[in-house]
């Protein structure tokens, strides 16, 4: 029982936390309870879906189908984040100063609700069909355990979602313009780790065979697998054997995504001083 | 609600036409004379590992150093298994009964250990490259 929790409160909050963090970056934005209920709906039937073909997905491509299929989630998700970060960005300043007003919503706040929703399902596919899976293989092996194995995992979802919704609530008790730089930050270095991940999946699939062994080994220092690895593992994309292609994507990511938010606020910070 | 899915294998379709692309363009490289099969042979080595009951069998695996491994996996298990290794840094899910491809860069003499993480009591093994 304690495994199956473990195993299932590792995937969800995994995609819990990335939801968690998506969510305090877009308080305020109208529809956006909507927009992440929806990509995490897409995202389960996704999961199904996939679970259900995952022998097919897995045998495509001479056996290296599911390395590019997640390194297609993956790199989707990166996309959608660096999107909703860029175009935070540019309604940074409206946003906080609607915020401060109690009760208004922002406007102008709906384009960047797909990218949301769809960076949420990507999460949830991504994790989840390792969770139906699992689940799946319980009810099929018809073990005497699969009572107290169901309930471990139902734990286990119920544990993540303690630990996003503790993650979600500690970033949106920071105050609004602090809240919207630090989420920016994450969710910069969220993508960038997705990035580098991405470059993990087609290493392993045999796709890139350049700068692919790992620079160092620092597990010495904090084991990906302790929580605390795992967790800055999620959020800031900590790798214990990086290689070089991962730690290239992860600058590349991360450099565009900052500049391209730059860019986006550079004249409105001109015409707050020009004010 | 389904328009995701679609959008992934289309992503996967280019990849693959880019993937066979490649392909077509190094074989045609590697020259009229040499057939795939012995290049392919020649430069992966090719092993296979079974599950069942949630162990591996065999346990351990003795590969060589210095040449790209193909690991078939077949789970004789009705239940799916996560196939992984931090040493070597690979993870795969394989669902019940079916077979899946782990390929491996070439290694260094040492040994790896790898795990199935959904049943960590039994399904233990390692790799010794030497």
């Amino acid at each position: 029982m304690l495994a199956a929790l473990i195993i299932v409160f590792r995937e969800v909050l995994e995609a819990g936390l990335i939801i968690g963090v998506v969510l305090a970056a877009s308080r305020g934005v109208p529809g956006r309870t909507g927009a992440v209920s929806l990509g995490v709906l897409t995202g389960i039937t996704g999961s199904a879906i996939v679970a259900f073909f995952a022998a097919g997905i897995s045998n495509a491509f001479d056996g290296r189908g599911q390395e590019i299929f997640v390194a297609a989630v993956l790199l989707f998700a990166v996309v959608m984040l660096a999107w909703h970060v860029v175009w935070m960005a540019q309604h940074a300043r409206e946003m906080t100063q609607q915020l401060r007003q109690l009760g208004t919503d922002v406007s102008a706040g709906r384009q960047s609700l797909f990218a949301l929703g769809a960076a949420v399902a990507a999460a949830v596919v991504r994790e989840g069909s390792e969770v139906v899976l699992f689940m799946t293989g319980i009810v099929m092996g018809g073990q005497e355990t699969a009572g107290s194995l169901i309930l471990g995992s139902a734990a286990g979802l119920a544990l993540g979602a303690v630990v996003s919704l503790v993650l979600y609530f500690g970033l949106a008790s920071l105050p609004v313009k602090q809240m919207f730089s630090i989420t920016g930050v994450l969710i910069t270095l969220l993508a960038a780790g997705l990035a580098a991940q991405a470059m993990g999946q087609l290493s392993q699939a045999g796709l890139i065979n350049v700068l692919d062994t790992p620079l160092w080994n620092s597990s010495w220092l904090l084991s990906e697998k302790s929580w605390i690895g795992q967790v800055l593992h999620i959020l800031i994309g900590y790798i214990e054997k990086p290689t070089g292609m991962q730690l290239i994507a992860y600058g590349i990511t991360a450099g565009t995504i900052f500049l391209l938010s730059y860019a986006q606020r550079a004249p409105a910070s001109r015409a707050a001083v020009r004010a | 609600m389904s328009l995701t899915p679609p959008f992934y294998s289309r992503n996967a379709a280019r990849f693959r036409t880019l993937l066979s692309a490649s392909a077509a363009a190094l074989l045609a490289l590697s020259g009229a004379g040499i057939g795939t099969a012995t290049v392919q042979a020649s430069e992966e080595h090719e092993v296979e590992i079974s599950i069942k009951n949630h162990m591996f069998e065999p346990e351990a695996l003795k590969l060589p150093v210095g040449k790209p491994i193909k690991i078939t996996v077949k789970n004789l298990d009705p239940t799916p298994e996560e196939f992984e290794s931090d040493d070597l840094g690979f993870e795969k899910i394989i669902p019940g009964n079916t077979t899946a491809i782990v390929r491996l860069k070439p290694l260094k003499p040492g040994t790896y250990m790898f795990f199935g993480e959904f049943n960590m009591d039994t399904a233990l093994g390692h790799i010794v490259a030497e």
